[in-house]
């Protein structure tokens, strides 16, 4: 049985009323207790960092050979925060009731109005650690809008925010490094969790297993490693790798969450996948990945197709009557500015239908030319400037452009070799964002006692699609805010617990089995690369669970991938050795498991007969092609237990919705 | 755009381990499109290698958006290759036509040392960063937000130096390895700032005297590291650093 322990009461006064409550561990004993973290991107850096800042002894492991190049590092746009400095009518309720209608209802209220609660301190924790937001003339923070909401509250620094956070979150880190309190280990992967039962005084072991450390693999030599912790964090990001193209960084994997989920936590809904509507479009076989172009873009940009179908015009020749701005026209109320599900659903709809722009027609436009010309008029005003010419119009329009987008209008023409300041950018959407993971229960933790999934690697806040610069916002709330408090909850039941020796029967099984993997991957030698069975399995999940879905589809989508994972298993090619580095082999172990998710977000999405968010149901949607939610049958958290090879039981955690109550979501 | 393809000749740096003695090896790869990114080229050519039964190249790479800081190429004597304020991962093959030779070795750098093929050990930059790049606050209740107005030139300039992806191109552009832009993008970023003015002093002694342990030569301003740097840090922070080191070393009380 499913309990997410949401404290009771007022939905405002949970979290105060939680703090008040939970378990203290006084700092003699917090020495005493080890807490391993997997993942350092915001919420493992600043989990790995509050927590030795408390006294906690943290081992903290990433792939990467910096913690500070984990891909939090590559989030553009921003940060919400309910701070209201703009005066413009927002609070708390207002950034929690955004997010759970923005998630279509299907995230747990309770999460989400702590998330919106702890937002305000997040930015005043980032500018007291020195990060680096943009700023007034006067001195004070800025702050810009993004999609699925009618008020300022995204705190940015130009388009490297994530950046500026994840170094924040670095640097208190490694502080914590210097300081001893945490050991650091890079170029290590986990590999495994291990779990433990307590044995009562006479050595019976007793109650539910709890998780009691990971095996890893040290990237550099190849070696196995065990590793002991009173409780484990996996903080390590999202699945859409399961795409295989997708805005995530090449090293982005589920491997950790995954194997966690073969030990017992349960998966929370597996088919919510957000695909981003601004990405940079396919541009041949050869792609290695996708890239984001921020979605605050749609904040100045204008996104249109040609009227005419298979029109093959430049873009500069079609007259702006023959012009389809079909954001502005289907959704008048939030224009460019509607959530990212509805505005990559609405891309799709229009060059399915044949009015895609490009050499691939799988593009629309994303045009500054009337963003330039407004901007460029009050600049000319403020200059007092009296009838401009349209060219100088344009020179100082350009140069406000470019203050402000000026490194993602950049990005864009070194990859293109286009310039966007002169032609519209083509856009198409692009898996960017995963709103699945593990399921947790309020204290983060999942349905293994003592192990706890952070930031995008857990389900919790997002429902069934993530706005825009709230990400960020969760990843950070769960590390500096939340486990801070959560954790020491269950550990202070734990001061007793000695560490477990490393030669525990456990540990020896658990690395062993591992290693037994990694050879049985070495022996296949089979004839097809790594990558091409993640490419096959890409193109599966984009075809069939990718935008829309439609039952037929999923069925064959997991029949493909039963069968890819037999093939994979059986023609795998992995050059060099074990005892070495070897990427290929890393990139093996990924796969295989991205191999196994695929299926079950499949299933899921079989199983949700309803569109929500990003979960798009071809069954399930209104007349005018919006998607139709089906809240008397669906208004539950999926959460799949696994019992065996391609076999999963279902759960169901129900929602209720006491403040914000269920509408079908419109931003007409 | 006018796409083409492209057969190319590549001198790449081979080297089993951190111990082995590396050397280069030629290939010849062929049907390379210009739209293609410098990486993907390589994917190519690993595929193929896989393919034949041979060791693929190791290689950093992840974000493949410019701004993770991993991949780390020195190409034709350049790190990160021809295009100014680029990393290897946002270089595209429209920089190259058809019969080009290429170089590409690892970062070159003694205190950078190469674990495989192009794969560098870059933790010093870590311990540069543990020796005192933070602002000594704990999670916790901090002042307001917008307590402390910033003028916008220094928030601004303060970003501008924030913005290093520690890659590491510098140091491998420098003739002497100096880590001398990484280390004073850092110090100025903090220092810039009111919020770092109590460890002002003692982090910039402590961070140069860990950067001198970890063997990296000396700055000689050839500026060097400005001209190769993909996000144009400047070497007006060096300038920076050098104010902060003489003041602190002058002014320190004991």
């Amino acid at each position: 049985m499913l309990n997410s322990r949401i404290p009771a009461g007022q939905l405002d006064l949970k979290w105060t009323d939680y703090k008040g409550h939970c378990k203290l561990v006084n700092p003699a004993n917090k020495r005493k207790l080890e807490v391993i973290i997997v993942g350092t991107g915001l919420a493992g850096a600043s989990a790995a960092a509050s927590l030795g800042e408390l006294g906690y002894k943290v081992k903290a492991f990433c792939f990467q050979d910096s913690p500070r190049r984990a891909h939090s590092i590559a989030a553009q746009g921003g940060i919400n925060a309910a701070k209201n400095y703009q005066n413009d009518g927002d609070s708390v309720f207002r950034l929690f009731y955004d997010t759970v209608k923005g998630g279509d209802y299907r995230a747990r209220e309770a999460n989400v109005h702590r998330l919106a609660e702890v937002s305000a301190n997040i930015i005043d924790q980032c500018v007291a650690q020195g990060v680096p937001f943009a700023r007034e003339y006067g001195g004070l923070l800025s702050n810009r809008s993004f999609g699925g909401t009618q008020v300022q509250r995204t705190f940015y620094a130009a388009g490297q925010t994530g950046q500026q956070l994840l170094i924040g979150a670095y640097q208190a880190l490694e502080r914590q490094v210097a300081l001893g309190n945490v050991e650091m280990y890079t170029r290590h992967e986990m590999l495994d969790v291990v779990l433990i039962r307590d044995k009562d005084k006479n050595g019976n072991e007793i109650g539910e297993a709890k998780c009691r450390g990971i095996v890893v693999r040290n990237l550099i030599t190849g070696e196995l490693e065990r590793h002991f912790g009173h409780a484990v964090l996996l903080c390590s990001g999202g699945y859409g790798n399961v795409f295989y193209l997708s805005t995530n960084a090449m090293g982005s994997n589920v491997t950790a969450a995954w194997k966690a989920h073969r030990k017992g936590a349960y998966f929370g809904n597996p088919c919510y996948t957000q695909i981003h509507p601004t990405c940079i479009p396919v541009s041949g076989d050869h792609q290695s990945k996708l890239t984001l172009m921020s979605e605050s873009l749609r904040n100045d940009g204008r996104i249109w197709v040609p009227k005419k179908q298979g029109d093959n015009r430049k873009p500069s020749e079609i007259p702006e009557e023959e012009r389809d701005y079909y954001l502005e026209r289907r959704y008048p109320a939030f224009g460019n500015l509607v959530p990212r599900d509805v505005a990559s659903r609405a891309a799709k709809e229009r060059c399915d239908a044949g009015y895609g722009v490009g050499s691939s027609k799988q593009a629309v436009y994303l045009d500054y030319a009337a963003a330039i010309v407004r901007y460029g008029k009050i600049e000319c005003g403020k200059l007092g400037i009296n009838n401009p010419s349209a060219e100088v119009i344009r020179k100082h329009g350009v140069e406000v452009v470019k203050e402000k987008y000026g490194n993602l209008f950049d990005m864009y023409e070194k990859i293109t070799g286009e310039n966007p300041y002169e032609v519209p950018m083509r856009i198409y959407p692009a898996v960017h964002y995963t709103m699945g993971g593990l399921w947790v229960d309020y204290e983060l933790m999942t349905t293994v006692p003592g192990l706890y999934a952070l930031g995008e690697a857990n389900f919790s806040d997002h429902g069934a699609n993530r706005l825009g610069a709230s990400a960020l916002m969760q990843g950070l709330a769960d590390g500096y805010f939340v486990i801070p408090y959560t954790i020491g909850n269950y550990l202070a039941d734990e001061i007793a617990t000695k560490p477990i020796s490393l030669d525990h029967p456990e540990f020896v099984a658990t690395e062993k089995a591992v290693r037994d993997r990694i050879e049985k991957l070495m022996s296949i030698k089979g004839t097809q690369s790594v990558e091409s069975f993640h490419k096959r399995l890409g193109k599966i999940m984009w075809d069939k669970c990718g935008m829309a879905r439609n039952e037929k589809g999923l069925q064959q989508a997991i029949t493909e991938i039963q069968q890819l994972k037999k093939e994979f298993w059986s023609d795998v090619r992995i050059p060099g050795g074990i005892n070495e580095m070897n990427p290929e082999l890393d990139k093996a172990n990924r796969v295989a498991d991205f191999i196994e998710l695929g299926e079950l977000m499949c299933k899921d999405a079989l199983n949700r007969n309803e569109s929500c968010g990003g979960h798009f149901r071809e069954e399930s949607q209104t007349e005018d092609g919006e998607a139709k939610r089906d809240d008397s049958r669906f208004s539950y958290v999926s959460a799949w237990e696994f019992k065996g090879e391609s076999d999963w039981q279902l759960h169901k955690e129900e929602l209720n919705f006491e403040v914000a109550k269920p509408t079908q979501r419109s931003y007409k | 755009m006018e796409h083409y393809t492209m057969n190319l000749t590549l001198k790449v740096w081979r080297q089993k381990s951190s111990g082995d003695n590396g050397r280069f090896e030629t290939y010849q790869v062929s049907d390379i499109s210009s739209e293609m990114s410098f990486l993907e080229m390589f994917d190519v050519l690993n595929e193929r290698l896989i393919k034949e039964g041979k060791d693929p190249i190791a290689f950093d790479h992840d974000c493949r958006e410019g701004i993770c800081g991993a991949c780390s190429m020195y190409i034709n004597g350049r790190p990160h290759g021809p295009w100014h304020a680029n990393t290897t991962c946002q270089l595209h093959m429209r920089a190259y036509k058809n019969g080009d030779t290429i170089v590409v070795e690892p970062w070159r750098a003694n205190s950078f040392p190469v674990l495989k093929d192009l794969v560098v050990d870059r933790t010093a930059f870590d311990r540069i960063i543990q020796a005192g790049g933070y602002i000594s606050v704990n999670t916790g209740n901090p002042v307001d937000a917008n307590a402390i107005p910033i003028e916008k030139d220094k928030a601004d300039a303060a970003f501008a130096a924030a913005a290093c992806i520690g890659c590491g191109a510098c140091v491998a552009a420098c003739k002497n390895s100096s880590a001398m832009l990484f280390l004073s993008a850092k110090v100025s970023h903090l220092a810039l700032l009111p919020q770092g003015e109590p460890e002002r002093k003692s982090r910039v002694l402590k961070m140069v005297e860990t950067m001198d342990k970890e063997g990296f030569g000396s700055c000689t301003f050839t500026e060097a590291c400005e001209a190769v740097c993909p996000k144009e840090i400047s070497v007006t922070n060096i300038s920076r650093l050098n104010k902060e080191y003489i003041v602190a070393g002058m002014t320190e009380e004991k």
